[in-house]
């Protein structure tokens, strides 16, 4: 199943468009708190960032471990543009700035592209990772323009107010923001829908086959490249008006991992999987990292779990299940699923648990002993305490291998029948 | 000099174990580095609790255990996939071992000390204004070491014991391999593998449990590496990340499959980068000493006061971005990447 | 007064390969003229796919030349030498396994149609190029699986894919890879009759195993060897060439003229 090549959509389901701007003008008031809108706000930024990377690594087939030169190089460009407008006084409007990042992004990708992708696969990823890392380490080479350890800072707020909007309190840069991520998101879509866009696709599939029907597949990847280098630099630019300040991190290896590690989660198979991802992103670096310090921990091994047994990623589960129930055999499902997720949640309990006692007794052996999870209070230092979690965890396990096979099971006799309708259907030929 | 070496004799160890899991089976371990780290802490609490020597001996086979389980559970079920997800699960597990390593260990570093026969300096060099260069065994009393007369110049250089001894190791495993690679029957296996690996699955030998023998060879490989690097040098979480890209750099540079440009490459870059930080002439003035000139504002701008240790960090990383526009196929690789 | 000889669709120039110390094709001299079909046959390793991929671009040769219309190819990229009218199959069916039917054949009609690396264009708007990819879906008989990702097709029908992707983009010289490889004998008589059709008015290459499907295709058929062409004529006289029997035919011809598939 693939969303891309059912019908020719051209600008998208214009429902669709109407209810994310719908969700996106009324969440800061359904949300309210200051917190939330920080994260809404980073949401879009995010979102438009994954997109953008998913036209390479999903679209493209093309694994980039250096995307976030491009998102940072574009915020780099976006924040001096931004002080050199304020110091020379233009009448720019500061809402332009993410433009700026944006041509700044496509000339960096028009710049690093032509090599870059020259091939595909291992080759590619690794001239990406050599690129990224050379961009980081020079970053503290050249302070003038990454502004050295302390970083770039700029002030969104110049200029004459437009409309009484000066871009100072945050739900104004909220809105920009959403807006930004609107128009892109409409942008990329249609992108998928226009011949570079399928050729892009013939490419990630086969591009001996490429060639042999008169395209130069080099041609079509550096295209591609320029064209997601561009919403990246938007991205970036519209991170350097959030945060007014820009330094070397947002070239950084971890952020180029977070990329891809969550657009992958998020489904790279699918348009709306990386839409998924960059949101499960910011909920994972702000609200996940505050609740425990196992974060990484536990990103790590759900990824390798997805890769193991879900390579497209959330966007693949929620589609196959959306198949389940148009043909019906979603509900028969409930049970086992239900059991399945109660096996797996007292797994995740108790790994969780031990691995907080061990992180409790690392780092903060100083508070005592007493480890607060979950309402419970856990005595780290007793054995008992980690035998009967060691024990119920065990359980656990065992439960949980129980249900995934009766959940295996169910399973793969729906997909028969389903592939069976599928047979059926497809087999009244003419 | 000899730093140079060393360091790039360890940069073989590690890179030679990456070049056999990717010859063998396609998969460029992103994760090779961890397994280096996961060595070097083993080894620490092992020879904390029997010695230097055993841990030396048991770490790297510990980590090779472990290499073996994660091919057996985890890439072993990704491998239909393509090579893509399974470039992905590896840099998952970074993560993760990454993560497991600080939750047992503690985020700063841990003091992994060499054993008594290997602290101190192997020998010293004298250099002696007058009277010339003398290699002395051991350490050196301060007293030769300073010249009572103002006009000698006397530098004493200890070259480490610990340096030394990776060099042996690294040495004595070249060799080993070498021997194994010609003269043992697996070994000519694996070198048909190194370059036609399709041929040797279709000779019908065991190819999963080979693929897991040599990923766990591998992750043995770089457990020893770790064991010796994390003695001579810092154990901390951040030894990953420092050597990984490195490795990486020197893998692809030397030639994907090639075992001999893995060597080749990983001395140079050692070489380079060892030379390249005690160099202290700015970028300007080593342009104009080659005929090119910078413009003044070049030359006052921070770019052209870029002192060669401070480019240093980029060198490996522009020779490999270099290597791979104009040959992809690295030194002497046989494959393309 | 006489007129000039007409310039050859396809010709092989002292076509050489070398694979590191083994030469494969060692000399060919062919001249294809348009609107011929031939039939490349020869026993297994005789080089016929390395003279595809040699004529195609995706090798280049040690030595000699190949011209299309005249025009040299050497040094030209698999798709600069499809742009200028030469397109190919593959033996392993090489085609977008992700993409349906319909999109599959709608690439291969794009850039003949001057769409280029595009991107201010809908797909669903170019009505010329979604016209002519209907068009072939009906004429390699897919018209009913048109949204079926072509990964989940019959072998027989991925093969008749490949060949609507090969003739999608107008060229007018075809070279087929063992088109009808692993197919039963229905669905080979089908096949045929499809490349028949699809094919009317190029100038046909293919290289062949069946000897039926070879004797109801070509016109003529050029013998391979051990990288060498030792004959080139019509089938009665390849037929009858002793050379020719005595290097390949042998039984294979009096099977196919006993089942009555011959000529």
């Amino acid at each position: 199943m693939n969303a891309y090549s059912v019908h020719d959509a051209r600008w998208g389901s214009p429902r669709v468009w109407f209810v994310a701007a719908l969700v996106m003008a009324v969440a800061p008031w359904v949300f309210g708190s200051g917190l939330a809108i920080t994260m809404l706000s980073q949401m879009g930024i995010a979102i438009i960032a994954c997109l953008s990377y998913n036209m390479l690594l999903g679209q493209g087939g093309m694994l980039s471990f250096g995307h976030a030169v491009y998102t940072g190089l574009g915020a780099f460009v976006a924040i001096h543009a931004l002080n050199n407008w304020s110091a020379a006084a233009l009448p720019l409007p500061v809402s332009l700035v993410p433009l700026v990042g944006g041509v700044a992004g496509m000339g960096f990708a028009a710049l690093f592209g032509y090599v870059t992708t020259r091939k595909s696969g291992t080759t590619f990823a690794m001239i990406t990772l050599g690129l990224a890392e050379l961009v980081f380490a020079m970053s503290l080479m050249v302070p003038e323009f990454f502004g050295g350890e302390g970083g770039v800072t700029g002030n969104r707020v110049v200029g004459t107010p437009v409309f009484g909007i000066s871009f100072g309190p945050a739900i104004q840069v909220y809105y920009l923001i959403a807006l930004y991520t609107l128009a892109s998101v409409v942008l990329m879509y249609a992108f998928t829908q226009t011949p570079l866009g399928r050729l892009l696709n013939a490419v990630r599939d086969n591009p001996e086959r490429v060639e042999f029907v008169g395209y130069n597949p080099h041609r079509v990847r550096y295209s591609a490249f320029i064209i997601a280098g561009f919403f990246a630099g938007i991205s970036g630019g519209l991170g350097a008006l959030n945060f007014e300040i820009v330094n070397a991190e947002v070239v950084g290896a971890a952020r180029s991992g977070g990329y891809l590690l969550f657009t992958f989660l998020g489904g790279a198979t699918f348009f709306f999987g990386p839409i998924v991802g960059a949101i499960l992103m910011v909920l994972a670096f702000v609200l996940l990292s505050e609740l425990t310090k196992a974060w990484l921990l536990y990103l790590g091994a759900v990824f390798m779990l997805m890769v193991m047994y879900a390579p497209g990623g959330i966007a693949s589960l929620v589609m196959r299940n959306l198949q389940l129930a148009r043909h019906g055999l979603l509900r028969p499902m409930l049970g086992a699923y239900s059991l399945l997720g109660l096996a797996f949640g007292l797994c995740a309990l108790g790994v969780s648990a031990l691995i907080e006692m061990v992180y409790h007794r690392q780092l903060n052996a100083a508070m005592g002993t007493q480890l607060r999870f979950l309402g419970g209070a856990v005595d780290t230092a007793s054995p008992l305490h980690w035998c009967t979690l060691g024990a119920a965890l065990l359980l656990a396990a065992a439960f949980f291998e129980w249900a995934r096979k009766r959940f295996a099971i169910q399973w793969d006799a729906a997909q028969q029948s389903i592939e069976q309708a599928r047979l059926q259907h497809a087999g009244e030929a003419p | 000099m000899l730093n140079g070496l060393s360091y790039g004799l360890l940069l073989f160890m590690l890179s030679s174990g990456l070049t056999l899991i990717f010859s063998m089976m396609g998969v460029l371990n992103f994760a090779h580095a961890s397994f280096y780290m996961l060595g070097a802490y083993i080894g620490y609490t092992l020879s904390g609790v029997l010695g230097f020597w055993p841990a030396l001996v048991l770490a790297p086979l510990l980590t090779g255990a472990l290499g073996a389980l994660f091919e057996r559970y985890c890439l072993r079920r990704v491998h239909p996939f393509g090579h893509v997800p399974e470039l992905l699960i590896t840099f998952g597990l970074t993560y993760v071992v990454l993560e497991v390593v600080q939750l047992l260990w503690g985020r700063i570093a841990v003091d992994f000390a060499p054993p008594p026969a290997l602290q101190g300096p192997a020998f010293t060099l004298v250099n002696h204004s007058l009277e010339g260069l003398r290699w002395v065994w051991g350490a050196v009393p301060l007293t030769l070491c300073s010249a009572a007369d103002a006009s000698l110049r006397i530098v004493c250089s200890p070259f480490p014991a610990t340096r030394g001894f990776m060099m042996l190791v690294a040495l004595a495993m070249l060799l080993s391999l070498w021997l194994l690679l010609t003269r043992t029957r697996i070994g000519l296996v694996i070198q048909a593998a190194l370059t036609h690996p399709d041929a040797v699955q279709a000779l019908g030998h065991n190819v999963p449990r080979v693929f897991m023998l040599v990923f766990g060879a591998g992750a043995a490989l770089a457990g020893l590496a770790g064991v010796i690097g994390g003695s001579t040098f810092l154990t901390e979480p951040a030894m990953a990340a420092t050597v990984g890209s490195i490795v990486f750099v020197v893998v692809v540079v030397g030639g994907l499959g090639s075992l001999s440009g893995a060597f080749i490459a990983s001395l140079l870059i050692g070489v380079v980068q060892t030379f390249a930080v005690a160099l202290d002439y700015s970028v300007g003035s080593v342009l104009a000493a080659w005929g090119l000139g910078l413009s003044p504002a070049w030359q006052a701008s921070s770019l052209g006061h870029l002192t060669i240790a401070q480019v240093a960090p980029i060198l490996p990383y522009l020779l490999l971005v270099l290597i791979l526009i104009f040959r992809p196929r690295g030194l002497l690789g046989t494959r393309d990447a | 007064m006489s007129l000039p000889a007409p310039v050859p669709a396809l010709e092989l120039r002292g076509l050489r390969k070398s694979f590191g110390k083994t030469e494969i094709i060692r000399g060919v001299d062919l001249q294809v003229q348009a609107g011929e079909r031939v039939a490349i046959i020869g026993p297994n390793g005789a080089g016929k796919s390395t003279l595809f991929n040699l004529i195609s671009g995706r090798f280049a040769p040690s030595s000699g030349d190949v011209l299309l219309h005249g025009q040299s190819l050497l040094g030209k990229k698999p798709f600069e030498i499809n742009r200028l009218g030469l397109s190919r199959s593959f033996q392993i069916t090489n085609i977008f396994p992700k993409l349906s039917v319909f999109e599959n054949l709608r690439c291969s009609v794009l850039w003949s149609l001057g769409y280029g690396y595009t991107f201010l264009r809908f797909l669903a708007d170019l009505s010329d190029a979604n016209a002519q990819a209907a068009g072939l879906m009906e004429r390699i008989g897919l018209a009913h699986k048109r949204d079926v990702l072509a990964m989940d097709l019959t072998y027989a029908e991925q093969r008749a894919l490949e060949v609507g992707i090969t003739i999608g983009g107008g060229a007018d010289v075809v070279l087929l890879d063992e088109p009808t490889a692993g197919m039963s004998a229905s669905e080979t008589t089908r096949f045929v009759a499809l490349i028949r059709e699809a094919t009317q008015g190029k100038t046909l290459l293919t290289v062949e195993h069946d000897m039926g499907v070879v004797f109801g295709l070509a016109d003529k058929i050029a013998v391979l060897v051990y990288g060498e062409v030792i004959a080139f004529d019509s089938p009665e006289a390849v037929r009858a060439d002793p050379r020719v029997q005595e290097a390949y035919l042998g039984s294979a011809v009096a099977d196919a003229q006993v089942t009555g598939q011959g000529h």
